[in-house]
């Protein structure tokens, strides 16, 4: 493999930038693997990259419908924090964000990742009591998430609207310093781009059609597109897809599907250094280093597989942007899209093994790019041992067995 | 599809409405005699079909009916004529 750096760009350039290797092949579909992974998104590719590093599996086979990364990884507002609420899902996300931390080095491709922090701004007296028992939570567990007053607030998003006489002023926030953004494209081209290196095989346009079981029911392969594929173990990490994937195994599972949008303006000058997010106005927004302002609000009220925006959806996100941010007013919006996330019953992921012999999930993701890193690190875990590692063992689906519960309140902008 | 059609009043603005979730089967008499998986399915299974599913709406910054419509997954539109109000 090429590795990247500031010497081969140089040398690349001289060549007009033709001369690049191919980031990952393209090689015939096989009849069999040891493992396959359905959907090549950030989770999946995860997933196949450390079961080659930590596992030394490699004869898996990633087995995407579309193209790589063309889901919610590349839809998605590269939020990264773990201000969560449960002592489990504070554990599992700070680590996600150490691997974070640390994964430019170890992909050999710069993910931009750029801890700017996160501040919440505060308008609502439930929203305070709120976040100031998630920062109690997040000091037990060491993370670095707390309450900060409506002066800092000020401080740290200058252009902020001055809403102190309005209906709902600023009552306080509070702020996550090591929460950042990377770049999208580049966790599925970086883990895309080291699994293949390893051995294991990408195969775009190749959609999963039904999973194939032996009589006693274990996985034996998977129907595609293009052909059967055998396999001992299959992981759906298929994103919004999830009910309809495993109904493909006769699994039902306590999964909804909903449409969440976001949009992007034409590029200005630096004006927010931060991520803001306010909950209660129904919006967040950062800049990217490009200029252009990324911003999000609620998802569609009722259940979606629509995976486009809608406008009274957009209407309501923008209002509340030009209510925080006036000076906003006349900025253009570029591009608006949506994506299919989805929703367990406790609002917590499910990394976990099933019913099914062979049968592996990870799903309930609505907030999961930040966990790319450790979900498909934990995945790939329980795939080859098949039994969870100690950070995913809350994220079993048995919990549901017994519905003991792991309830994760509020989205980002919940309402 | 931005207005959604009440019953009692009509088409009126998606905002006036709160979606209440899948139309589930009456719940159990005898919760208590029914075996795990399905008391369990019963509570936390979800449907989520790709396609036309019904589901509870509830007027509520309006009339206040709650009622039950089938919708389209894929779309969000409302299947005309398929509003169910409780008698
Ligand atoms: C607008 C928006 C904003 C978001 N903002 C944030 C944020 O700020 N921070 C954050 O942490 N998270 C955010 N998320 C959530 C985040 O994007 C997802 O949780 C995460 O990307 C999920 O990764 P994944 O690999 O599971 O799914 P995906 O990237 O969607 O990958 C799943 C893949 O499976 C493929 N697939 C589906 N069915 C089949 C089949 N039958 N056969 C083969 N392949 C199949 C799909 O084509 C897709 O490529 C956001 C999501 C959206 C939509
Ligand atoms: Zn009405």
């Amino acid at each position: 493999m090429q590795r990247y750096s500031i010497f081969s760009l140089l040398r690349n350039a001289l060549s007009y930038h033709e001369g690049w290797e191919r980031a990952w092949r393209a090689p015939e579909l096989k009849p069999a693997y040891d493992v396959v992974i359905i959907g090549a998104g950030g989770h999946g590719l995860a997933c196949a990259y450390y079961l080659a590093r930590d596992h030394g599996i490699t004869n898996v086979a990633v087995l995407e419908r579309g193209w790589l990364g063309g889901g919610n990884t590349g839809r998605n507002t590269t939020t990264i924090r773990s201000n969560y609420l449960r002592d489990e899902s504070i554990k599992f996300f700070d680590a996600s964000v150490q691997l974070y931390e640390e994964l430019s080095r170890e992909l050999n491709i710069n993910i931009m990742f750029s801890q700017r922090s996160q501040v919440d701004v505060i308008q609502t007296w439930p929203k305070l009591r709120d976040l100031r028992r998630r920062s109690m939570a997040s000091e037990l567990q060491g993370a670095d998430y707390r309450l900060i007053s409506t002066e800092e607030v000020y401080r740290r998003i200058p252009i902020l609207a001055d809403l102190q006489r309005s209906r709902l002023p600023v009552i306080g926030g509070a702020v996550q310093e090591r929460a950042g953004v990377a770049r999208h494209d580049a966790i599925a081209w970086g883990y895309a781009r080291q699994a293949d290196a390893a051995g294991v095989e990408i195969h775009q346009n190749t959609e999963v059609t039904g999973i194939a079981r032996s009589p006693r029911g274990e996985v034996t392969g998977v129907e595609t597109n293009r052909g059967a594929v055998r396999a001992g173990k299959v992981a759906i990490v298929v994103a919004g897809n999830t009910t309809q994937v495993a109904a493909m195994a006769e699994l039902r599972l306590p999964i909804q599907s909903y449409n969440l949008q976001a949009f992007v303006s034409e590029p200005i000058k630096p004006v927010v250094h931060v991520q803001v997010n306010c909950p209660d106005a129904g919006m967040y927004v950062s800049q990217s280093d490009k200029g252009e302002l990324l911003a999000g609000g609620a998802i569609d009220q009722a259940s979606s597989f629509r995976q486009t925006p809608r406008y009274s959806v957009l209407e309501d996100a923008v209002t509340a942007l030009i209510e925080m941010f006036p000076i906003f007013r006349r900025v253009k919006l570029m591009r608006q899209w949506g994506g299919t996330i989805e929703f367990a019953y406790d609002a917590s992921p499910i990394i976990s093994k099933t019913p099914v012999p062979g049968l592996y999930v990870s799903c309930g993701w609505w907030g999961g790019f930040k966990a790319i890193p450790i979900g498909g690190r934990t995945l790939a875990y329980t795939v080859a041992r098949d039994e969870p590692h100690p950070l995913n063992a809350p994220y079993s689906l048995q919990r549901f067995d017994r519905l003991n519960f792991l309830m994760e309140p509020g989205t980002v902008t919940n309402r | 599809m931005h207005l959604v059609p009440c019953p009692w009043c009509g088409e009126r603005h998606e905002s006036e409405f709160a979606y209440a979730g899948e139309k589930k089967s009456p719940r159990p008499l005898d919760a208590g005699s029914l075996a795990d998986d399905v008391w369990i399915d019963y509570v936390i299974g979800r449907a989520n079909p790709r396609g036309v599913t019904r589901e509870k709406w509830w007027h509520v910054r309006g009339c206040g009916l709650m009622f039950s419509i089938e919708r389209d997954t894929r779309s969000h539109e409302f299947v005309a004529g398929s509003a169910e109000a409780p008698r």
